[in-house]
């Protein structure tokens, strides 16, 4: 047990490195949150300007929205990215056989690689933006130390359900000759529906009901909602992230499904 | 690619005149794009989805401007017909420069793994064969949808505007105008990776950014950003002061109405620059060796 655990750590600080030494990139993409950042912000100010109060955020709360969602968005991987590419380019070079081999389990593997990846661009990608965010405009951001904490909790559980989603995706390769398609699909429902482009609670009607029950709600609508205080009450938090903890166990149940099927399906050729 | 090398030595092309230079790159683009396309087709169906999503991710803006649109009726002082003619237009623009130019932005890749060394050798520019590298047909789905949305708008807007002869032939203009000054910040964004390595995000933040903020009006937004956008990184240019115009709106900055018709020359004068700083970079290049 205790092995299984150190050589998990290893392989989500393998993959903290390896996104570490794109220095580059990440100061390039903390550029381009940044950027985006300003343009959303005052798009979302001229609404809220029109709208005070709209999907229950006053403007300071949707600023917040605005900076911590661009500071989310790469380890979240929810406008594409990830490893689901990686997976599909594996099983199609038959690589995938070396992982499924190795003494540990292929979905945690991943898991544990992906954390660490998300790890490092929370780090990397997220603080800078909401700094800059912070300077120029007034948002609501807690003072309170516990608020934070369950906040990262939520994050945590949202990036579970996003590998979730995504580990599906990669799987999907032992049926697809090209994942291009099916990816590129994911990511226009991700960036829909994660709240990215606008909060889901200001969908309208039956559809934001929808939207909001489906698992790209955990993945930043929850987290930033519970950043905020809007579910202040130890009850409403409870309800928020046990909406995450339901959602990161529906797709990881499914994920070993398909792919105790999809193994069953690889036939090692040797050489 | 075959056919390509054995036309000519595989030293650069050193004595050719300068329309040479031209035609030649441009053959060498639509012979590598046309590989590419070739290529592409083997998965058709995977084309097709991925043609499919391109238009769609890129709709999912103005899906995000129509919902705003349910709760308010005009932002900024601008109706949803009116946003969606700023939306179209610079959708398109941007479609268009994708197209053509849009892999430029994958040089620092090829700078890290040295396979821009190969590129250095063979008879076409290297601007030719970076910006046809892996051509991607399926972002004729961004174009399209862009003059949907667009073709919406001036069927909307059309009884309401004074149309004059110029006003009809300032909306191709600005599509096309609109393509070249996105093309050029392509171009001066490529030729920045020579110094700064593996920075297409940076890029992305002028052309995807950009079409972000043109997509609303510029009453958004805060004056020292417009006359950023108006003077160093010309981007007003692609839509907004030619779309104003056409609106018969003034514009925030009071710009005269007769600049709305600058965008051609704007576009011409931005790919100066550009494609200097592009030399410069190629001329700086140093191998990263194998």
């Amino acid at each position: 047990m205790r092995q299984r655990a150190a050589l998990y750590t290893a392989v989500a600080a393998g993959g903290f490195r390896r996104y570490a030494t794109y220095g580059t990139a990440t100061a390039a993409g903390v550029f381009t949150n940044t950027v985006f950042g300003f343009i959303v912000a005052y798009t979302y100010m001229a609404l809220w300007d029109e709208r005070p109060g709209l999907g229950g955020y006053d403007q300071a709360e949707a600023l917040t929205f605005v900076w911590v969602s661009q500071s989310l968005l790469a380890a979240g991987a929810l406008i594409g990215g990830g490893f689901q590419e990686e997976i599909q380019e594996r099983v199609r070079t038959g690589d995938i056989a070396v992982d499924l081999y190795r003494p540990a389990d292929l979905q945690m593997w991943w898991l544990a690689s992906d954390l660490g990846r998300a790890a490092f661009q929370l780090l990397g990608r997220g603080v800078l933006p909401i700094v800059a965010g912070a300077l120029a405009f007034r948002l609501a951001l807690p003072t309170d130390p516990l608020r934070w904490a369950l906040f990262l909790v939520s994050v945590t559980l949202g990036l579970v359900v996003g590998f979730g989603v995504r580990y599906l995706l990669g799987l999907a390769a032992f049926w697809l000759m090209d994942g291009a398609g099916i990816n590129l699909m994911a990511t226009v429902v991700s960036i829909f529906c994660s709240g990215m482009l606008l909060p889901l609670t200001v969908f309208p009607g039956a559809f934001g009901e929808l939207v909001r029950a489906l698992p790209w709600a955990a993945m930043l609508q929850v987290p930033m909602d519970v950043l905020m205080g809007k579910h202040s009450g130890a009850g409403d938090a409870a309800e928020a992230l046990g909406f995450q903890a339901f959602w990161a166990a529906v797709l990881l149940g499914l994920g070993r499904l398909v792919q105790s099927a999809a193994t069953r399906k690889v036939v090692v050729q040797g050489g | 690619m075959a056919e390509v090398t054995l036309e000519r030595p595989p030293v650069g092309l050193p004595d050719l005149p300068r329309r040479g230079r031209v035609r030649e790159g441009l053959r060498g683009y639509g012979l590598i794009a046309a590989m590419w396309i070739r290529s592409t087709m083997t998965y058709r169906t995977s084309f097709l989805l991925s043609t499919f999503g391109n238009a769609a991710i890129t709709l999912l803006d103005f899906v995000t401007i129509f919902i705003m649109f349910s709760h308010v009726d005009e932002l900024g002082g601008f109706t949803l017909p009116e946003i969606a003619l700023l939306y179209g237009s610079c959708s398109a623009s941007l479609g268009l420069a994708d197209l053509l130019l849009g892999n430029t932005d994958r040089i620092g890749v090829r700078i890290r793994d040295g396979s821009l060394d190969t590129m250095l050798v063979r008879p076409v520019p290297v601007l030719a064969q970076v910006a046809a590298d892996r051509f991607a047909l399926r972002r004729v789905g961004r174009i399209a949808q862009g003059l949907g949305v667009l073709t919406w708008a001036l069927w909307t807007l059309g009884p309401q505007v004074a149309w004059t002869p110029g006003k009809v032939l300032l909306v191709p203009v600005m599509i096309t105008a609109g393509a070249a000054i996105f093309g050029a910040v392509m171009v001066a964004g490529a030729a920045f990776q020579f110094v700064a390595g593996d920075a297409a995000e940076v890029q992305n933040s002028f052309t995807y950014g950009g079409c972000t903020m043109l997509q609303y009006p510029p009453t958004v937004f805060a004056k020292d950003l417009l006359r950023g956008v108006t003077f160093i990184v010309p981007l007003a240019f692609v839509n907004w002061l030619p779309a104003l115009h056409v609106l018969g709106r003034p514009d925030p900055l009071g710009l005269p109405g007769w600049v709305a018709y600058l965008s051609p020359l704007v576009a011409f004068v931005v790919f100066l620059p550009a494609s200097l700083a592009w030399r410069a970079g190629v001329r700086s290049y140093r191998s990263t060796g194998s």
